[in-house]
């Protein structure tokens, strides 16, 4: 079987990009807070979604739609219309993380595929055969804190789809179990879509030593010249004890490529790429490299080499928790 | 209101750890909730007290709960988790794995590390046996409003985040291990040293955050003594106050007082100021920009 690619999409040129680049599937979100990439010029409106799916199902490919941020109170009335839109858009499922979303989807949508998104941070079997069983999840999303023995073994335990991150951003922290950002911004994944967010980003000057800063906290200082990393704030320089550094996670991203044959062994079903806020000739790219690489894959020929070289140049990459050593 | 003492979040030595509870027995407090909640590795070293701590607490009159881990993965974890039950007492459900272990009907509550944000999901876990739900600190004044009043009619105790560090985030890396360039596996209990955390500055010696182990928090230490009376109106049954080293029974004892209208609103933040000069208080979460906003702070 071939290990199906699961691409972002933060716009209809994204989505027919991807879909035209080979996307089995792609992902994408309504413009508003109910998705994880509620950022400015970013995702759907409904006529664009409609339009999106029929694309999407005439060139035999699928549409998620992405509605996992966790509804505010007395607001839920725009997540139920949300799943309700994109069921009627044609999607082929919702990617949901919130436990009363889910119990709503399941009553009141029974016929739309619910997946689980990777914001549910459900870590073992146990978990996801519960989601299944309360909410008849097909597919969960599984958190970037696993390693692929873990993920085989949470196969063999239960027959809800697995889909794994394999390329792109990284989060160090369980998704969907963080409130570092709003700490630091008031603004959060959980309840506004968005993760250290540009609005509150300031880069600061001072001795020739160039600060990028998040709610007015150093995140990053270089010397003058060099590149400021955009401040994430995991992903941030800082001081403990006697140590200075990136003490919880280096500027990095994920690329697990080097890894699809485990993680098809493994029993995954779908390798997940993140970027809905990448430009269409970015998704593209990645979109063909890794097709290419399942299709070698499920054809018994080697994996091919570097790939995605170009695309992450200059900037480090990183396996993740899919090594144990990570941890 | 009531008052409750939320699992400690630090790694301390079993006797640190049980005289704790002996204070905590003879502390102004309605509610203690013990056990493990941040890593597994560290049960092995007090779990044999935590009976006689059952058994103390309670015969002083308070409720007692027992935690979950925050997050459940490992084999051993997941039979951990099972298992938790037999303790005897209610569980606390830090994890929504507990929801595959919890036999259906058995009560149960909710911890903060919990993604509680609306009336759906308070339902359901109603639905599934929940009597009391601590919501998740990052949560401003108005959700809370609207949770404590659904909360009220669904016959679920709404608490909420009262006093201490706040846990932000949970990882699978172990940030103490990292530190001390070890991995998770081989340790060596790095996170022992550091009871109340170890403190996360920026490059230009900000304060920021707290490392402890897989978890990290904020530096601050949250304070909601300007907010208690919003609380109260708002319907909010209990705080939720996190263990730290220090008298931690005078702490009960202030929150006891000012809930009780012995003291006025400041007088919490004022003695912590006092007994320790340049301490950094929050509650930016509930009334501010951001959660590490102060209110005293622009008060002054």
């Amino acid at each position: 079987m071939v290990m199906e690619i699961v691409c972002p999409a933060g716009t209809p040129a994204s989505l027919r990009a991807a879909v035209k680049a080979g996307a089995h599937t792609v992902y994408c979100g309504f413009a508003d807070e109910t998705n994880a990439r509620n950022f400015p010029g970013l995702n759907f409106e409904r006529d664009e979604m409609r339009e999106g799916v029929a694309f999407a199902h005439d060139h035999g490919s699928k549409v998620l739609v992405a509605i996992n941020t966790f509804p505010r109170a007395g607001g839920e009335e725009m997540w139920h219309r949300a799943i309700a839109d994109a069921e009627s858009a044609g999607a082929d499922a919702v990617i949901l993380a919130d436990l009363g979303l889910l119990a709503h989807a399941a009553q009141h949508h029974p016929n739309l595929r619910r997946h689980l998104s990777v914001q549910a941070a459900a870590a073992n079997a146990d978990v996801i055969n519960f989601y299944a069983d309360a909410f008849g999840v097909r597919r969960v999303v599984l958190p970037r804190v696993l390693s692929v023995p873990e993920i085989a073994a949470i196969n063999a335990e239960t027959e809800v789809e697995t889909e794994v991150f394999v390329f792109g951003g990284l989060c160090v922290m369980a998704e969907g179990r963080c409130s570092l950002s709003s700490y630091a911004t008031g603004k959060s994944p959980n309840m506004n879509g968005v993760c250290s967010p540009a609005s509150h980003v300031d880069y600061h000057e001072d001795h020739g030593d160039l600060s990028a800063k998040l709610g007015g906290y150093t995140i990053h200082k270089v010397g003058a010249g060099q590149p400021a990393p955009y401040p994430t704030l995991c992903k941030g320089c800082f001081q403990a004890g006697e140590a200075t550094g990136h003490l919880f996670e280096d500027p990095v991203s994920l690329n697990a490529e080097a890894l699809i044959p485990q993680l098809a062994k493994a029993g995954v079903t779908a390798l997940k790429i993140e970027g809905r806020q990448r430009s269409r000739s970015y998704v593209a790219q990645v979109v063909r490299n890794f097709r290419a690489a399942v299709d070698a894959q499920a054809a018994g020929l080697p994996m091919p080499e570097g790939m995605l070289a170009s695309l992450t140049e200059g900037q480090a990459t990183t396996a993740g928790a899919y090594k144990k050593t990570w941890r | 209101m009531k008052l409750s003492v939320g699992p400690n979040q630090f790694f301390w030595k079993a006797d640190r750890w049980a005289g704790f509870y002996d204070d905590m027995a003879a502390a102004p407090v309605d509610r203690v909730v013990l056990g493990e909640l941040v890593c597994s590795k560290r049960l092995p070293f007090y779990q044999d007290r935590i009976p006689g701590a059952i058994e103390t607490l309670a015969a002083a009159g308070k409720k007692v709960g027992v935690t979950s881990l925050a997050l459940i993965t490992l084999k051993r974890e997941r039979k951990l988790s099972a298992e938790l039950i037999e303790a005897g007492v209610e569980v606390e459900v830090n994890d929504l794995s507990m929801l595959a272990y919890l036999p259906k009907g058995a009560p149960f509550s909710v911890g903060p590390l919990v993604n509680i944000y609306n009336e759906g999901t308070l339902a359901f876990l109603a639905g599934r046996g929940a009597t009391s739900i601590c919501l998740p600190p990052e949560l401003p004044l108005e959700p809370v409003r609207v949770l404590a009043k659904a909360g009220r009619d669904l016959g679920v105790e709404i608490e909420v985040w009262g006093h201490g560090r706040v846990p932000l985030a949970i990882s699978g890396r172990c940030y103490h291990a990292r530190l001390h360039r070890r991995t998770k596996d081989n340790c060596q209990f790095a996170c022992e040293d550091d009871p109340d955390g170890l403190e996360v500055s920026t490059m230009e010696q900000q304060h920021f955050l707290a490392m402890n182990g897989v978890q990290t928090l904020s530096d601050s230490f949250a304070c909601v003594d300007h907010q208690i009376e919003m609380l109260r109106d708002a319907g909010v049954a209990s705080l939720r106050l996190s263990p730290g080293t220090g008298d931690f029974a005078a702490l009960c004892g202030m929150y006891r007082d000012r809930l009780d209208g012995r003291t006025a609103k400041g007088a919490i933040a004022g003695a912590l100021e006092d007994a320790t000069p340049g301490i950094r208080l929050s509650d930016g979460f509930l009334t501010g920009a951001a959660g590490v906003d102060w209110s005293g702070a622009r008060a002054d």
